[in-house]
């Protein structure tokens, strides 16, 4: 046991925790309109309620428990049976077991919320609700499981995600882009363009999760060492240049650049150095970021005009796109020298990995895919998961939540 | 009695307060409101989706004056928001049919100063 990476990794829980409230419900709070604000503060905040119970309960178990197959864990440490002070060798041998617990509950609770931005403005409270805790239980679990758990069928290909790109980001995103899909367009949205209803918000919130992300990525490291730092310097390396580059691009294409757009891109860039942050250098992480941007940027202003999805807060086109980018430029510049239990990439004479982390993105995108399409389909026969067109219209806070953001008259 | 409706540019409001209030017109409502007149509005661009012709802030003087203050108002208006360039607003002026004042149930050309 080591204090010193005892107190950084709880430390690091609560940065993690400070990334889904209130940064992304700032983040994403700022961008819908007024009439819709105080849904997506909700969504954010009973997200972290409702799955900090599921993990203790059982998702925790299903996702780090003893392997069935590879494909999930069991029910041993349901209700942390066994889960305690003493540090649990397989996953981090220097800290306590419930402090690793706690520490991947922060990311269990991000997940899901990432989602949030799909389906804004337009879903019924009690279905979001069942939608979420199906979600964590049959997806993000046997997930997590695949590629962290002891035993799990992706990890021992050799897969690498230091920090959740595939389990948190590919995940998030691709489950935004189907339900977005299956949920269809908000009324009015071909008809004028959506104004978020306060930008101060999303840049506060983007600034928060920028903090938070410290955590998520150089807590990852599971110590206070040389790795953490590593990923604490690459994750703000690549935000910086993410954060610039999304914000000359606009520049060249539209003759200013704008806040949304440079906070856009660099959370685009932390999203996609999440898988790389602890194997790459950050010189590296400088490239990573600037392709964040470009890519992102490509889905978000282009490709979703042209193809016509609602993704309404760009969970797909900044998560899932970034998430996947990172997993396989992770592929392309992990080496060694920065991480003795990572491997060398593509660039370090090392094509194997690249095909592992192509196969990484691929797996996820396919089973997360099929899954989000049946949980959607089940809650929508149970509840129905879109709100009914006048509700929709009058927005969530008062149709779901009888209350207000803003009053106008005293 | 009169009504007239000036419609100006925000940074204008001071002036034309100041200017108001040398002619002893003092008593006014003021709201802020949306606008676009020739000059068009601006376009936004959220995350490359431009959105061209977005309404301007403008802010709206609403002032109830009796037949003697009609000229001296409208003047005082234009000396305080004149620029001599688009978008510096418009004055309109209507019939008034009837003013009561609330705290004594006054009515007419004497309820309005």
């Amino acid at each position: 046991m080591n204090s010193g990476d005892t107190a950084w990794v709880l430390m690091s829980t609560a940065l993690v925790l400070l990334m889904t409230i209130p940064g992304l419900a700032f983040f994403y709070g700022g961008l819908v309109r007024r009439k819709n604000v105080l849904s997506i503060l909700m969504q954010c905040f009973i997200i972290l309620c409702v799955i900090s119970l599921q993990w203790i309960l059982f998702g925790y178990s299903l996702a780090f428990g003893p392997d069935v197959h590879g494909l999930i864990g069991n029910l041993d440490w349901a209700g942390l049976k066994g889960v305690g002070s003493l540090p649990n060798a397989d996953y981090a041998a220097t800290i306590p077991h419930i402090v690793f617990m706690i520490f991947q509950m922060m990311f269990a609770v991000i997940t899901p919320a990432l989602i949030i931005g799909a389906y804004a403005e337009r879903v019924k409270f009690p279905a979001f609700l069942l939608f979420t805790v199906l979600w964590a239980t049959f997806v993000y679990d046997p997930l997590a499981h695949w590629v962290w758990g002891t035993g799990g069928w992706l990890k021992k290909m050799g897969v690498l995600d230091f920090a959740g790109g595939i389990v948190v980001h590919v995940s998030s995103g691709i489950s935004a882009l189907v339900l977005a899909v299956l949920l269809g367009k908000r009324i009015s949205y071909n008809h004028r363009p959506i104004r978020p209803h306060n930008l101060p918000f999303t840049v506060l919130g983007a600034a928060l999760l920028w903090f938070g992300w410290f955590g998520f990525n150089a807590g990852s490291a599971l110590a206070a060492d040389g790795i953490a730092a590593n990923a604490f310097l690459t994750t703000n390396t690549a935000a910086a240049a993410a954060g610039l580059t999304w914000a000359i691009i606009e520049w060249w294409q539209n003759g200013t650049p704008t806040i949304l757009g440079t906070v856009t891109g660099a959370v685009a860039g932390l999203a996609t150095v999440t898988a790389a942050s602890g194997f790459i250098n950050p010189i590296n992480a400088i490239f990573v970021g600037i392709a964040a941007a470009v890519l992102c940027y490509i889905f978000v202003a282009i490709i979703k005009t042209k193809l016509g999805y609602d993704d309404s807060l760009d969970a797909f086109g900044v998560h899932g796109v970034g998430g996947a980018l990172g997993t396989i430029a992770l592929g392309l510049f992990c080496e060694k020298t920065i991480n003795a239990a990572g491997n060398n990439g593509l660039l370090f004479g090392n094509p194997k990995q690249f095909f592992i982390q192509c196969l990484a993105v691929a797996v996820p995108i396919i089973f997360t895919a099929i899954m989000t399409w049946l949980i959607f389909k089940i809650v929508d026969v149970l509840i129905g998961m879109r709100v009914e067109e006048k509700n929709e219209i009058i927005g969530l806070d008062l149709t779901q939540q009888s209350e207000a953001a803003y009053t106008v008259i005293e | 009695m009169k009504l007239i409706i000036a419609i100006i540019q925000p940074h204008k409001l001071e002036s034309v307060k100041r200017e108001l209030e040398a002619v002893e017109v003092n008593l006014m409502t003021v709201t802020n409101v949306l606008g676009q007149g020739r000059q068009k509005g601006v376009t936004e661009i959220y995350r490359g989706a431009k959105e061209a012709g977005g309404l301007l802030n403008k802010v709206r003087l609403d002032i109830a004056v009796n037949q003697d203050f009609v000229e001296p108002t409208i003047k005082a208006i234009i000396k305080g928001a004149h620029t001599g360039s688009v978008g510096d607003g418009k004055i309109f002026v209507v019939e008034l049919v009837e003013c009561i004042r609330i705290s004594n149930a006054e009515r007419g050309p004497k309820a309005i100063g």
